[in-house]
Formats: structure tokens, sequence, C-alpha cells
């Protein structure tokens, strides 16, 4: 039975200020969800805290609203007890960059096949407006009382870094596209990252949905030129090919450059693929066989009467001496 | 007092194999149908500080660490400075003459203070500070004094084995000083031989090499020395098979048992050793699978008899905490293994499964606080914060093992407990115990069952495909079907919440959920029986009632035997289960008692703090340490005498150690 988008929607109350660009992405992600089709009892969105990280509610999946800054840790167990399971982790750039930093890194080393969508506002929405690690330096939003003293971080350019094997950028208020890249995300065998453009109408009142839709920048004729562009149109290939280190460093080396491109003509899509790296669940089933057709939410470790099923006799024989 | 008992110690340089060393010694008494009692000492250090092992055995049980030390087994000069002064008179030190001349200031690795105590106890005797020196005053203590000319032992067996590498054989050093203690105590030495070829087993012309030093160093020791020490050790016959094990592959073999198939951890001592053993040993045989009882399941069905675990080693301690509840929410039983730097940060994640009912095992290796502390030694300073980490309240269960058994059993208890009241359960295994090793009957699995509680593998009763999680029930617990169970779905969050688990600020929802889950504690408290919880050792009535926890248990029944023979009685309340702590009974225990004595590896002396809370019973006396060495049984029975006495202050601070 195919799935419809309304079957995605919960009767949760939804708080978000009206014209968030969360909206956009919640949409999205429903979308994406009902065009795969996917099992709702199977799939669960893993979220962090902050506006975005409340998205989980509103999706009728299974919906893990965890710690601020902890998606990742958190989707990570759920995803290796469990790796039949469909995992999406949503959550702020304050919750993943800033406070959850560490790890946006170390997950990258992992490669685990998770989807993890970054809702890059540039501010903390629901603290009402204090810069977030993607603002830069010398930036004054709204409710700044002096300019941004920080740097931004280019998350783009991190992930890369950090080893994330699909790396893409989405627009919060393109739907349409942003859903494809979503599909094209879970269905990467291994780590994707999705940077999401989204305007914060309360707090940020620079990068804004007139902003990116190309106010103040006019082409000769004097009309609007939008911000975004998208990287297909322009025959960028971000995908590598072949399983050879060569192609995979010069298509590292594209998307880096490709990720220091911002402000008037800012790139979405896909920037980086890469299927050739051995995902983390692959590693472990090399560690022990077993792991990819009995994983541990699979395994029975007791018999009705409680009896363990597990023999520790070889163990003790280890330890034996006499 | 008498011992009746053998306390054998080496010494040396870290990573030059005292280790192995203890581990054949021990091995060797074990398979002799011997007990033993092993303790391992280290600093915080990869390579060049000093370390130690005592190995204590005999022909009964024994759970401690004595002070004294009957035989001194050296190969380096620091162990000579620091240990040789601990050597009973009649006891024995073996070392090497050829350090005669090795000066106490040229050790750079000795702490100053240690230094100028010793300087000052050998100008006071008139000895030279240097090896000589101290091995004199030693002797003029009544030690016996062997030498043994190492290098020229190793040449005889290096020529023998056609190995003349001075270096690869010094690397034998370790068992030419097992070997010449076991000669001197006229032990079997064919039980040393097979104790050092099991040690060796991957390298069988290792292996040989060493059985060979054995030999040599036997006949050396017999045509130099025999019948020269009167302390005799012979192997005795026993029932039964026989493990020597260490309390951190205690817990690890225990977790593997109850089913954890999730653990996650970040590198810290002494808690590592745990996750590295579960990583080593992480594909397991299941019994009694579909595919054994019905073969013709073919392939697939044929993986299911093997079961494994993951073992991640994480970014930090936040990510090992959260990582292990994702485990839990997915209905894996999971755990992390941490010590207190690691356990700080997990405060927050302890209060995420509180909040959301998530099962989750943390095992909490104790050692020296605050802050790093004393990395690699003893304390039991951290029970307060187990008690209460994270903001709020919710329910956790707290629970501390006495000895390596209960090590073993009480894991298995933490992951019954975590799952049968849905919420984060704290096992605290001292450093003590995590870093001893012990003899012990063959463990007794069936003893051993799984309790899932309300854990459930469908959901039939979704209401337009959405499942109340946290549905109420009369006693608080609600069923369990796992995120990713087929027929529904629900939500879970940090937030206060509905049943459904969606954020509610509702103050009539919040009382009630509130009460659901601090309901669990009292509910424990009614369901868990007395004897899971606290043991009691000893006389109903005695002279002194003895309150502990902890790895300190050993040497405190230790202690109590001696005082026995001296005629004073000593009973032992020994609590497990710290909460939900057993009001009623320690409260009807301390009505009996004359004399309560406290005693903890802590500075404040926390568990009494905590029976006076919940009790309203004070424990006047108190018997503390906290110079990060465990207790020894000889300390505990001086203490205990100065208190039966009736001298004692209310406060005795333990002070051994090296």
């Amino acid at each position: 039975m195919a799935l419809k988008l309304s079957d995605l929607k919960t009767t949760a109350h939804n708080d978000w200020c009206p014209g968030c660009g969360d909206f956009g992405i919640l949409n999205a992600v429903q979308m994406a969800l009902a065009e795969m089709n996917v099992d709702p009892s199977n799939t669960v969105v893993v979220s962090g805290v902050g506006c975005s990280s409340k998205a989980p509610h509103f999706i009728k999946t299974y919906g893990v609203h965890t710690l601020h800054g902890r998606s990742v840790p958190f989707a990570t167990g759920i995803k290796l007890a469990n790796p039949n399971m469909e995992v999406v982790i949503e959550g702020g750039d304050g919750d993943g960059l800033g406070i959850g930093a560490g790890h946006f890194v170390n997950s990258g080393r992992r490669n685990i096949d998770m989807l993890y969508i970054i809702h890059d506002n540039e501010v903390y929405g629901l603290t009402k407006g204090q810069a977030a690690p993607t603002l830069g330096l010398g930036v004054k939003t709204k409710s700044l009382p002096s300019p941004n003293i920080n740097q931004g971080i280019n998350p783009l350019l991190l992930a890369i870094a950090s080893g994330y094997t699909w790396v893409a950028r989405g627009y919060s208020y393109d739907v349409r596209h942003l859903k494809d890249l979503i599909i094209k995300g879970i269905r990467h065998k291994g780590y994707a990252f999705l940077d999401v453009l989204q305007p914060c109408p309360t707090y940020n009142d620079i990068q804004t949905k007139e902003y990116w839709a190309g106010e103040g920048h006019l082409d000769a004729a004097g009309k609007m030129q939008p911000r975004t562009y998208k990287l297909e149109d322009t025959g960028y290939d971000g995908v590598v090919h072949n399983h050879d280190e060569a192609e995979m460093e010069q298509k590292v080396q594209q998307a880096v450059l490709k990720s220091f491109e911002f402000g008037d003509r800012t790139p979405i899509g896909v920037f980086y693929q890469n299927e050739f790296v051995s995902t983390y669940e692959d590693r472990l089933a090399v560690r022990t066989p077993s792991y990819k057709t009995n994983p541990p939410a699979a395994q029975e470790i007791a018999r009705p009467d409680g009896t363990p099923l597990t023999n520790i006799n070889k163990l003790l024989d280890e330890l034996r001496v006499a | 007092m008498k011992r009746d008992d053998f306390s054998w110690m080496i010494g040396g340089v870290q990573g030059s194999g005292v280790d192995t060393s203890a581990n054949v010694f021990a091995r060797a008494a074990a398979a002799g149908g011997l007990h033993v009692f092993g303790k391992r000492e280290y600093y915080s250090n990869i390579k060049g500080e000093h370390s130690y092992f005592q190995v204590r055995v005999s022909k009964d049980l024994i759970r401690s660490h004595v002070d004294t030390v009957d035989m001194l087994a050296t190969f380096e000069e620091e162990t000579i400075f620091r240990h040789a002064l601990e050597v009973r008179s009649e006891g024995a030190i073996i070392y090497d003459p050829s350090q005669d001349n090795k000066r106490l200031d040229q050790v750079s690795t000795i702490e100053a203070q240690v230094e100028a105590a010793l300087n000052a106890e050998l100008s006071k005797a008139g000895l030279s500070a240097d090896v000589r020196g101290i091995i004199e005053l030693a002797r003029r203590r009544g030690v016996h004094i062997y030498p043994i000319p190492y290098d020229d032992l190793l040449k005889t067996i290096g020529s023998k084995h056609g190995e003349s590498s001075l270096s690869t054989l010094q690397r034998m050093l370790n068992v030419l000083a097992v070997a010449a203690s076991y000669a001197l105590l006229s032990f079997d030495e064919e039980l040393v031989k097979d104790a050092v070829r099991k040690q060796f087993r991957s390298k069988p012309k290792v292996a040989e090499m060493n059985a060979f030093a054995v030999e040599a160093t036997y006949d050396f020791m017999q045509g130099k020395y025999a019948g020269s020490f009167a302390h005799k050790l012979s192997p005795i016959k026993f029932e039964g098979p026989r493990l020597y094990v260490r309390g951190n592959s205690m817990v690890a073999m225990a977790k593997e048992l109850a089913g954890c198939r999730l653990q996650t951890y970040y590198p810290i001592t002494p808690a590592s050793d745990e996750s590295e053993y579960l990583e080593a040993h992480a594909e397991m045989q299941l019994d009694g699978s579909a595919a054994q009882e019905n073969p013709q399941l073919g392939e697939v069905a044929a993986m299911q008899t093997k079961g494994n675990i993951v073992v991640v080693q994480s970014e930090d301690e936040i990510a090992a905490i959260t990582m292990a509840i994702g485990g839990g929410i997915v209905g894996v039983r999971s755990s992390t293994s941490t010590s207190g730097p690691g356990f700080s940060l997990m405060a927050e994640g302890m209060g995420y499964a509180g909040m959301n009912e998530v099962p989750v095992v943390v095992t909490l290796y104790s050692r020296g606080g605050p802050s790093t502390g004393l990395p690699t030694r003893h304390e039991q300073g951290d029970l307060r914060f187990a008690l209460h980490a994270g903001h709020g309240e919710f329910p956790r269960l707290v629970l501390a093992s006495g000895d390596l058994e209960e090590a073993f059993y009480d894991t298995v208890r933490a992951f019954n407990y975590s799952e049968r009241y849905q919420t984060p359960v704290i096992h605290i295994v001292d450093k003590a115990l995590a870093n001893s090793d012990g003899t012990l009957p063959m463990l007794d699995v069936t003893r051993v069952k799984i309790d899932r509680g309300e854990f459930r593998r469908e959901i039939t009763d979704a209401v337009n495909g959405e499942y109340e999680r946290f549905k109420h029930t009369p006693n608080g617990i609600s069923p369990r079907p796992p995120v990713g169970t087929k027929g529904g779905v629900y939500w879970l969050t940090g937030d206060e919440h509905t049943e459904l688990g969606h954020i509610s600020e509702d103050p009539t929802n919040r009382d009630y959920m509130m009460e659901k889950r601090m309901g669990k504690i009292p509910l424990a408290d009614k369901e868990i029986p007395i004897s899971d919880r606290a043991n009691f050792f000893g006389p109903e009535n005695a002279d002194i009632t003895v309150v502990s926890w902890g790895s300190t248990k050993g040497a405190i029944l230790d202690a109590m035997e001696w005082l026995k023979q001296d005629g004073i009685t000593v009973n032992f309340l020994q609590l497990r289960l710290i909460n939900p702590f057993p009001t009623e009974y320690v409260t009807q225990i301390f009505s009996k008692a004359k004399k309560i004595v406290g005693i903890e590896m802590n500075y404040s002396g926390q568990l009494i703090g905590i029976v006076r809370e919940r009790t309203c019973i004070p424990v006047e006396q108190l018997v503390v340490k906290y110079n990060g060495r465990p207790m020894s049984s000889e300390e505990l029975y001086d203490a205990l005498k100065l208190i039966h006495g009736g001298d004692a202050p209310n406060r005795i601070v333990l002070k051994h150690g090296a």
C-alpha cells in the first residue's frame, strides 16, 4: 500500500513561527519518505534540541528528540544496534556544529548509513537569536547586541574533511529540489550530510527569504537574481564513479573549492558522493560476521524461562587454571 | 594474629613484564590447588615508572591483600629500594648482586619524600645509600638474602638454546625471579614449567626456552641454597575446575551472558580493559536457537547460532552514554564502562534515560578523584555522585560489588533491574576489584536468569498508527516495545511528555509522569529481595558491627577471622544495592548493634552519611582511607582491635601503601 503524505503527518501542535524555514524542510522530509514508501515503524527521525529539533514530533515515524548536540551519537547507537532501520537525523546548526561539533566530526570517520540534515539558519532561534556557529564574522543579525565576533564555520568543508561520503546543500524554500536531495541522501550507502539554508524570519534579518530570492542582487536589466543556483544546472558532477584514489582525490578537491562559494552565488545540490568507502556496518561484519544476519536488535538473549542463550564456556575455559 | 598464607611480591619497571611474572606465579600456585589473591599497583605512565604486583597464596580461601611481604623477588634496584623494608623478619629477598653499587640518588623515578625517608634510615644505621646498604639493613632485620647472578644464569641458558643476545635473554628475567622464588619454597617444578608454557602458549619456542630457564634456575637454587628457607609451599588436593580471574574480565563475561549487545566506551583507566576484552570476544555462541533445534533451516539460520556484541570506541563519554541509550531505545541491552571523569560527562545522558524510561547500564570503575585525581589508584569517592549525577529528579538503581564473584552476578542483575524498571542502573566496581586477580571455583551460570520486565516484540494496540509508550499502568511500568517495533510508532523526548511521547507542559500530566517515574524506586524497594541487596556476615550478636560497601569486603572478612582468634566478635553488614536503600533491614541490624563502625575507602564516609539520611542512625566510629591504596586486612585488624580496646579516635585514617 502506497504511503500518502498525510499518513506522515501528526496532530502534535506545531509552535514554529509563521514563515519559518523549518516548514519547508519538514514538508520535504515528509514528501521524500512518502515517495520512498518507507515503513514508518521501521523509520526513525532523531533530533537534538532547538526549534528544528522539534521536527520528529510532526512526522509520523518513530521520533527520538534527544539532548542538545547529541542527536548523532543517539542515532549512532540506534543504527548500530538495529542496522535494518532507516535513520534520519535532523537538528540545527548550533546543535550540530557548536555543542555537537565533536560528534559531527567523529561520526564522519565511521561512515554509518544514515542521513544527517542540518537546518542552517545561522542563529540560535529558541534561545532568542544568539549567533550560531555558521554566522559570519562581523554580521549583526537582529537581536545581537554587537556584530558577530567569531568567524563562521563552513559546514560543507568540515563535512568533507571529516569523511562524510555524501555532502550536499539544499534550500528550504525549494522544497521539490530539497525533497530529491533527501531521497538521494537516504539512498546513499554511507554517511550523508545535507546542509539546508533556512531563513529564520524572527531573528535572522540578513539571510531572509527575500535575500535568497535575490533582493538587492539585480542583473543589468534590474531583475532580481536568486542567490542560489543548482550545481546540476552547471554540469558539476560530484560523484566518484570509479574505485580510484586519484579520482576520489580530484572530486574531494573540487568539492572543497566549491564549498567556498557563498553569498551572491551560493550552490545547492550534491557537492560530493563516494560509495566506494566501506560503511561502519560493513566493518563490523568483518569483525563479527554474524552482524549482517543477526544484528543486536534481532538477537534473542534468553529463553522464555529466563535462561540465558549466550554460551560463555569458551571464555570460562580461557580462565581455567585447574 | 596468625597468618596461614604466603605473601609474595614482585616489582619492576612498568612495561618490563611484572604482570607476566605475577601471572605465572599465580597460575602455578592455582594449578596446585592453592587459593590466590593478586593486587596490581601501577602509575599513570606507559613505561619507566615503578609497578609492583603482590600475590597472596593460601590453602584456604583468601579475599584480600596484606601489608606484610614474605618474599620479595627483584631484578632491578628500584624495587629493592622501595620494598626491601616491607619484608618481614625471617622473610626473603631475591636480588641480583651486580646491583650492589647502584645508588639511591641515581633512581630518578623515586619521589623525593621516599628518598629522604630511606636516606634517613640508612644513615641512622650507618649504611651507604645504595643497594648494598639497604640489603644490609634488611639482613639486620632478620631477612634472608638470596643473591642470584642473573646474567651468568642467562648465559648458561642461552648457550644451551643457541641464543647469545643478552637483550633477548633478559626478557626471561621475570621468569627467573619466579622460578628462584618457587625453588626456595620447594614448590613442584613441573607446575611452574606448565604455568610458563601456558603463559607463552602462542610462541612455542619462547615457551620452551622459558621452561628450560625454570629448570636451570631450580638447579642453581638447589645447588646453592637447598633447604635454607623455612617456608614451604606444596600443592594440595582440591575439587573441581578452578578459575583465575580479574575484575574487568568478570564484568565483561557477565555482560555477554546477560545479553548485552552494545558496549560503548571512551578510553579511561581502569575501565577500558573490560571493553577491550569484549571487543576481543565480540562474536559468541548462542545456545538453543532455532537452527540448533532444527538444522534444516539452512545457512542463514545457522548464523543465528552466533551472537555478537557491537563495541564502539566513542569520541567522548557524552557520546558513549548517548550511543548506549540509543541501543536501549531499540531494545538492545546496552552499557558503557567508565571511571569518574568520564562519568561526570555522562550526567546529562543519565537524565535522558531516566526521563524516557530507557534501560541502560553504566559500569562505573571507581578510582581516585576529584578531577584527574589518582588515575590508576583506588578510592570509593563516587558513591554520592552515582546517586545524584544529573539535574532534576529521576530514578536510578545503584549497585556496588564487593568481590570478583559478586561483580559477575551483579552485572547480570544490573541489566535485569534496568529492563524491569526501565531506567538507568549504575554498577560500581572499585579499581581495587577491577585490577585484582583471584582464584574462584567454576562460575555457576545456571544461577543466572534474565528478566526483561515488560519488554515487548510487537505492538497490537496502536490507535491510528500511534502507540502510547508511556501508557498509564497501576504500578507505573508501561509495556516496552522498542523503537523499530512493527505495528505503530511513538516518540521520545527529553521534554516532559504525554503518553505518546509528545512535548507537554500541562501540570496534571507533569504530576502523573513524575509520579510514574519516581514510583519505580519504591516499587524496586518492595520487589527486590533483601538477599540481593545486602550481605550479613558473622554472628547475630557481636562486639562490633561493621557497615561497609564495595571492595573493602575481602579485607573486612579476613580481618574478622583473625579477630575471632583473639576472642573479638565482629559482624558485618555489606550493602550491595545502595539505591533503593534497604532502610528497614539496616535499622533492624543496627538495633542489635553494640558498636557500629563504618569502613570506607574515601575521606568523608559517604555511605554512613547515606545511612544516617535514611535511618536517622548516626555511625560515630569511622575507619577511612584515601591514599589511593586499598585497605589491607592487617590494617583493618589493627584498627578494629584498637576500636574494641575503647581508645580509638572517632575517625581512624589508614595510611599503609606503596
